[in-house]
């Protein structure tokens, strides 16, 4: 049972947050003139990424929000979560997944 | 091939067993192969197979990263049935469950393929509702289906609670569902497919692809280039990152799958019980470990672990159901990772690649289908076009909409 | 019964807690103290088990949780437990275990014929036949195989125990209460950070238990001692002792079981639980579990009797047993020179030392010579014998290719053997914790390396530091640096006292000790897994075949999947398998250490959630009226709704019967409590609700209400509800009873993540309101004399709202129906439900109410073509198939769902589509889920159409009446099809409307 970064609420229990998938999907827009490959593509196709992985969450125990979070997929550590409609913190491009950016970076974490 | 056999035992012990053959070679690979089958799980294994014996062509490479059947082949609960909702479905699986009951023969190693039954057991009037509908889709496919009362339950499975949280109304049953030994099944395909020219190659990453003018001409490997006619993926828990390198997307997400076994007993279970309304299965396993399992986590994950409080959340159910089994204590847990489509169904597939095939997205249901997948995953890149029971199973569906959702009347599907 | 083997004055035992246990019938005694392995010993009793495969006798081979061998069934009834560790059961008074895995005795066993036919069962024998006939693999072999398989019993009763789970929140997580544990627990304790430390014995001090090791000039013993008073007066240190931490999962969340009351026996009330299952969040965590030592693999070491050299040495000085008099120690290493020892200061008549070694140079061996034992140096024991016990052993002197045998045997009579090969840290915990493994070369086993995301760290000889000095200097200092990453403490490590411990020489590593004769020749055996009876020779035929992967060699063999889960046969099959290879252990690999480091009780990970606790009901607040009328219930996801109402001996089909005519014929009452309801505010809510929605909400005018369906991106029908527009900007949406918290999440997801600018919230509301349906020709009379409203129909109309009071209560009241009748949906503060519920049946006496259930519910929707998502919609169907064309919006731009309308698969006609199904036989009742056919056949297989969804008797028809999918069955009204169903019976249908009841829809009016 890892742990996830409510922007709200802190550090808290994996079972208190439900998962949402991937992040940054909008939905499309005019989708009378997509293709039925462009829907299909939106509702079904997925990064699905081994690695660093940007995703939703909702604090569905705790305070309700939903809110976006960057995760290693491979060593299941959250690097860090952020608001809805706020760029993606990218962690360093050699993260290896094993820290948090609060341990990595104390001061901006808190 | 020498023959496996009680006087081949015999003749051996006479020896001191220091004569037998490997069960398959360990080959450095080709220049290039006329298919490349990319992942040594049972699917894969199987479709070479195939190739090898069905299809004419035993120019094949298996390449594994790591140990055959490491994958979800051997990380599995080992249950086989075919009794699925959709006719297509029914098809694919039930396939499969014929192959299964003449594999051992076939394939001459004892894979163990063992049809004691599978109960689902229905909780409520929408389980009712949902095994009836079920049953009776079976029975239309000509697949066994029988419906049991609570009083059959007992007499079938002695130490069920059926008064509990939720009251078993019923159970679907199929006689011809069971279990098999899992990793048996890869080595016996494994030993098979190399007997007939087939080259198993372990320790072998595929790191990309050689691809020209959208056709795929070989793989790049931690060994080194190796060119290809066609490739099929079977790449379970990988899918993803392979067609990544490959530069298109599988309609699937990753999600952990955790098992468990208790310690071995003398037999007190004999048959597979599912329980889809409190999400625990059970069967006993011929050591003796009740072998237990559960739904998936509930998020996208390669770690190959998943949360405790899903071991929690299946272990509750199991005592409910099952309050004998208090005292009994779990020896071993473990996790896979399940590449699941929306409509939990696979996808058996070409792709946007000429001549790369892909075989994936058996979600927590794979390891039943092994045979049936291998061969009509064989017969696909043979002939180039979809085996007739593959053909509903490709890509395309998730534009058109044909989805064959075993997922939508079922709560879960194993 | 005489203690024959118990050492006068020695040990940890209580001697004045005599207690009597029986042991296959036969009654013993032992002392407070004892674990039932060493008061068996002291009693003599060294055969306790039969092995797994061959039946061979089996005894004690360790002191610990490493046991392979003595598996036990304890206790009997509803308190029996199957393959319990002898040498884990703390002894009670009447404690009762017996033997295992054998029949009709452990003595004399059916089944060691087995052993006989030995050859004929190399590892992974059973891949290679019981294939002929094929028809005999389930009803013969596999059933010879499960039987003679398994072990120990399944409890048949419901267990009579209780159980706990306990989560704690710690800086610093402790695990083993050994000397380096104890010493991180004092340098973290003291900088005041929560410590918790866990121990599996009973009581802590690890190896110093059977030690006479010094600290700073005094036993070490007393060095515990003050330790653990020092601890124990520390306000934030929890010391848990008989806690085995078992699992080492995510962001060091670890799991570990506390046997609270198993060492007292049963227990009379079940007020204390018998275990307590923790589940520990530390910022922290210490690794100091130990080592376990490593058993030498040489021939028929399994007979009881044989055992490893600590072991003995535990019997001796923690338990004050010495099990046998004439004792021989094979060893590769120093540290079994100590055993030696002691046997022999504890009596033992005769004491030999067999050293692999040539030229043993440690202190030890000379402080052995001196004291009269007898070493045979660069000696093997290369054969024993005994039947149910070690009479004795030979040995032999071992060339220097560590493989052949170059001189004469010479036997060495013995009743007792001990053994080792060296020692391996336990580094299970860390593993699980995604730590990497190192290869330490000089001493030959595995210790922790590169310690992964969770950040543990390791002490003592867990960590390949074996010197007690090095244990406790890690042990400080591992303590004093988790505190301080915890935000406890400066890191300053207290200084490590003064320790005696003694140079140990070099091992001679022979990982498979040469027998009389070649391996896997003659009957000898080499186990190296003692529980699964895995031998050497298994791990050669399984290179042989190519099962050369660590994972094959252990699926193939079966060597490490036993309950002790390999703790004493792992390294030594690794590196007998690069023996083989010519490779070095690290190259063969590790394999992976899987939850939990010993087996936990299914019941202690359920705890209090069990039987009432297990998954809650959820009642509504008329519940008690419902119990009061007899309902009989139904489960509708967590929830106990009424199903429906028996009166007298009432069958349900006849109470069904009589409440659909009633309702029809005069009023009746049904608890919609249940229905999800959500009260949804904000300007934009109308905006919202024609994205989420397939019709028009803008248009609906305060004070009235609208059926919507909700669709997934899919463009699938996955909810229906009535919503009613209260204000401008705000709504009470109604949702079905098992979609309640599904629809709620939608609507929060698309608000916070697609459209986050639009006005709009949403709040659960459907505990708040209690719902009291009435519907029938009298609803409105009955109504009219509780209520303040006016029911004119020209004020109230259809598919409107009005607030007022009913019954006293404060109370919204709804116009809409699910029966077609006229109807009223009163809502009312939950507080108010039961009141208003038994004012309106008080009431409703002289208009003839009905209650009614769900079953009726459903009977009355059905006669109107009223759906039921999930029921007559299943994932698959859109509004369109379900004939509601209507409902679908033409002038909105966009709604969820929409898009996938013109994809080609949903667009195509001939889908399976909503119809109604008369049978030919109008009181035959079709199953729901039985198929319709074009063509009937004389068997399956057939080409199914669609299947039933819904299928009654309905008393106000006059007949049964069916709701089915079924392929482009909107284009075949009128056509005739068949029903074949398994019973063999088929039944002719033909295909209407959906609308069986008051097609005009005029009684909505009343």
């Amino acid at each position: 049972m890892f742990l996830v970064k409510c922007p709200w609420c802190g550090w808290r229990e994996q079972t208190e947050f439900s998962y949402g998938g991937e992040a940054h999907i909008a939905r499309p827009t005019g989708t009378d003139e997509i293709s039925d490959q462009e829907w299909g593509d939106y509702i079904y196709s997925r990064k699905n990424t081994k690695g660093v992985h940007a995703e939703r969450w909702v604090h569905t125990q705790g305070c309700g929000r939903w809110f976006n979070a960057v995760r290693h997929t491979v060593t299941d550590v959250m690097w860090d979560s952020y608001k809805m409609g706020e760029d993606a913190p990218n962690p360093p491009k050699d993260w290896d997944g094993l820290s948090s950016r609060d341990e990595l970076e104390p001061s901006e974490g808190k | 091939m020498k023959k496996y056999s009680i006087f081949a035992i015999a003749r051996n012990a006479r020896n001191h067993h220091q004569d037998w053959e490997r069960a398959w070679r360990s080959p450095d690979p080709k220049p290039s192969y006329d298919v490349i089958i990319i992942g040594g799980g049972g699917h894969g294994l199987a479709t070479a197979y195939y190739l090898a014996k069905e299809c004419g062509i035993t120019n094949v490479a298996v390449l594994e990263k790591g140990w055959l059947g490491g994958g979800n082949t051997g990380r599995n609960t080992t249950i086989v049935r075919s009794n699925y909702l959709w006719d297509e479905s029914a098809a694919l699986y039930d396939h499969a469950v014929k192959l299964w009951e003449g594999l051992s023969d076939e394939l001459n190693y004892n894979v163990m393929f063992s049809q004691r039954g599978l109960l689902h057991l229905a909780h409520n009037v929408h389980d009712m509702q949902e095994i009836g509908r079920r049953g009776n889709a079976i029975y239309m496919n000509g697949i066994d289906s029988e419906f049991l009362t609570p009083e059959q339950v007992k007499e079938m499975v002695p130490i069920i609670n059926l008064n509990c949280r939720y009251p078993v109304m019923g159970a679907l049953l199929q006689r011809r569902g069971g279990t098999a030994r899992h990793d048996a099944v890869a080595w016996g395909y494994a030993r098979a497919a190399d007997s007939m020219g087939v080259d198993i190659i372990q320790n072998c990453e595929v790191t990309g692809f050689k691809i020209e003018n959208g056709v795929v001409k070989g793989v790049e490997t931690t060994r080194g280039s190796i060119g290809a006619n066609k490739v099929g993926v079977v790449a379970a828990g990988h899918s993803s990152v392979v067609a990544e390198m490959a530069g298109f997307r599988m309609p699937l997400e990753s999600f952990p799958l955790q098992a468990f076994v208790s310690e071995p007993m003398k037999p007190i279970v004999d048959c597979v019980i599912m329980s889809n309304a409190i999400h625990a299965y059970i069967s006993q396993s011929d050591k003796g470990e009740l072998v237990i399992g559960g739904s998936g986590d509930p998020f996208i994950s390669y770690s190959q672990r998943g949360s405790f409080d899903q071991i929690e959340h299946v272990v509750g159910p199991v005592i409910e159901l099952y309050p004998i089994f208090s005292r009994v204590r779990m020896l071993r847990q473990w996790g896979g990772i399940t590449d699941v489509t929306v409509d939990r169904s696979p996808i058996i597939t070409k792709t946007p690649v000429d001549n790369m095939f892909f075989n994936c997205g058996w979600g927590t249901g794979g390891f039943k289908a092994t045979p049936g997948s291998g061969r009509v995953f064989a017969h696909s890149i043979a002939q180039g076009d979809m085996h007739p029971i593959a053909a509903p199973f490709t890509m395309d569906r998730f534009h058109t909409g044909a989805l064959i959702d075993e997922a939508a009347a079922a709560a879960v599907a194993h | 019964m005489s203690q024959t083997y118990r050492l006068n004055g020695k040990g940890r035992i209580d001697r004045s807690q005599p207690l009597t246990f029986t042991y296959d019938g036969k009654a013993y005694t032992g002392y407070r103290g004892d674990t039932l392995a060493s008061a068996l010993l002291a009693n003599g009793v060294k055969l306790v088990g039969r092995s797994f495969k061959y039946h061979r006798p089996r005894g004690i081979m360790t002191a610990g949780s490493e046991e392979p061998n003595a598996l036990v069934q304890l206790g009997e009834g509803n308190r029996t437990e199957p393959n319990t560790r002898a040498t884990m059961v703390e002894l009670f008074d009447g404690l009762s275990a017996s033997s295992q895995n054998c029949w009709p005795s452990v003595k004399f066993d059916l089944q060691s014929i087995n052993q006989k036919f030995a050859k004929l069962f190399p590892a992974g024998f059973y891949y290679k036949t019981f294939m002929f006939p094929a028809s005999w693999w389930e009803p013969v072999y596999e059933k010879i195989i499960r039987n003679a398989a398994g072990l120990g019993k399944s409890p048949m009763e419901r267990d009579p125990d209780s159980y706990a789970q306990k989560f704690a929140h710690c800086d610093v997580l402790i695990v083993g209460g050994g000397p380096a544990g104890l010493a991180a627990a004092l340098a973290a304790g003291r900088t005041g950070a929560r410590v918790i430390l866990a121990d599996e014995q009973n009581e802590l001090g690890g190896s110093l238990l059977s030690d006479d090791a010094q600290i700073d000039g005094k036993l070490a013993l007393e060095w515990v001692a003050e330790s653990l008073a020092e601890l124990e007066a520390l306000e934030d240190v929890t010391v848990l002792r008989r806690t085995t931490v078992s699992g080492y999962y995510d962001y060091n969340y670890l799991t570990a079981l506390e046997r609270v009351t198993d060492h007292l026996g049963p227990q009379d009330d079940d007020s204390t639980p018998r275990q307590r299952f923790w589940k520990i969040r530390a910022k922290r965590v210490v690794l100091a579990q130990g080592a376990i030592e490593r058993p030498l693999v040489f021939a028929d070491n399994d007979r009881p009797g044989i055992m490893l050299a600590s072991a003995l040495r535990t019997y001796i000085n923690r338990f004050g047993v010495l099990p046998g008099r004439e004792i021989v120690v094979f060893t590769n290493n120093d540290t079994a020179y100590k055993t030696a020892l002691d046997a022999k200061a504890a009596g033992a008549r005769d004491v030999t030392v067999v050293d692999l070694r040539d030229d043993p140079k440690g202190a030890l061996v000379k402080a052995a010579e001196d004291a009269g034992i007898r070493v045979f140096k660069g000696y093997a024991v290369v054969a024993t014998t005994g039947k149910h016990a070690v009479n004795a052993c030979e040995i032999a002197k071992l060339g220097d290719d560590n493989r052949t045998i170059v001189s004469d045997t010479t036997a060495l009579p013995c009743d007792i053997m001990a053994h080792s090969n060296g020692w391996n840290p336990t580094v299970h915990l860390w593993s699980q914790a995604r730590g990497k493994l190192n290869w330490d070369e000089a001493q030959q086993c595995f210790v922790p390396g590169f310690a992964g995301p969770w950040k543990p760290v390791s002490a003592g000889s867990g960590n390949g530091a074996f010197a007690l000095k090095d244990c406790l200097s890690q042990g400080y200092a591992t303590g004093a640096a988790a505190a301080k990453a915890a935000g406890f403490g400066s890191g300053d490590v207290p200084a490590t006292p003064a320790t005696d411990d003694i140079e140990y020489g070099a091992m001679r590593m022979v990982w498979t000790v040469p027998g009389k004769k070649p391996l896997g020749h003659g009957k000898a055996k080499h186990f190296h897994d003692h529980q699964n009876d895995v031998v050497a020779s298994d791990i050669h035929l399984a290179a042989r075949e190519g099962y050369i992967s660590v994972e094959h060699l252990k699926r193939y063999t079966t060597t490490g999947m036993g309950t002790d889960q390999g703790k004493t046969s792992n390294v030594n099959a690794l590196a007998i398998m690069a023996e083989i290879r010519n490779a070095a252990i690290p190259e063969v690999g590790t394999t992976t250490f899987r939850p939990p480091y010993t087996p936990v009780t299914f019941g202690a990970i359920t705890g209090q959630n069990r039987n009432e606790l297990f998954l809650q009901k959820r009642t509504t607040p008329m519940h008690k009226a419902h119990l009061d009328a007899g309902a009989v219930f139904e489960d509708v996801g967590d929830w106990k709704r009424p199903w429906y109402f028996p009166k007298g001996k009432e069958t349900m089909d006849e109470a069904v019967m009589r409440e659909c005519r009633q309702v029809r014929e005069s009023v009746g009452m049904l608890d919609a409590s249940t229905l999800g309801k959500i009260d949804i505010q904000g300007k934009d809510s109308a905006e919202f609700l024609n994205w989420i929605y397939t019709n028009k909400w803008d248009n609906l005018k305060p004070g009235r209400a609208r059926y919507g369906l909700m669709l997934n991106e899919h463009g699938m029908v996955f909810d229906d509800g009535v919503t009613t527009r209260l204000a401008d900007d705000h709504f009470h949406m109604t949702t079905t009873t098992g979609g309640a918290a599904r629809v709620l999440g939608w609507l929060e997801e698309w608000s916070q993540t697609e459209w986050p600018k639009m006005d709009v919230y949403f709040t659960s509301v459907t505990e708040q309101w209690a719902v009291c349906t009435i519907t029938g020709p009298k609803s409105r009379a009955l109504l009219s004399e509780l209520t303040s409203l006016d029911l004119d129909p020209e004020t109230f109309p259809f598919m409107a709202m009005q607030e007022g009071t009913v019954a006293g209560a404060p109370a919204r009241v709804y116009r809409i129906s699910f029966t077609g009748d006229l109807a009223y949906e009163i809502n009312v503060p939950a507080r108010y439900g039961l009141h208003v519920w038994n004012a309106l049946r008080e009431a409703g006496r002289k208009h003839d109410l009905c209650l009614y259930g769900t079953e009726t519910m459903h009977v009355l929707r059905a006669e109107k073509g009223f759906i039921i998502v999930g029921q007559d919609t299943d994932g698959t169907v859109t509004p369109m198939d379900l004939g509601m064309n209507w409902i679908v919006s033409k002038k909105k731009d966009d709604f969820l769902g929409r898009r996938s309308f013109a994809r080609s698969d949903t667009a195509r006609e001939g889908r399976k589509q909503l119809v109604g199904l008369l049978t030919q036989d109008p009181n035959f009742v079709l199953p729901e889920g039985a198929h319709v056919v074009e063509d009937v056949k004389p068997k399956p297989p057939m080409k199914t159409l669609g299947h039933v969804t819904s299928s009654y008797y309905s008393p106000n028809v006059g007949r049964s009446i069916a709701l089915a999918l079924v392929a482009n069955g909107h284009n075949r009204k009128g056509d005739t099809l068949s029903v074949p169903l398994m019973s063999g019976r088929v039944e002719k249908v033909t295909i209407t409307d959906t609308v069986f009841f008051d097609k005009e829809g005029t009684r909505t009016n009343g």
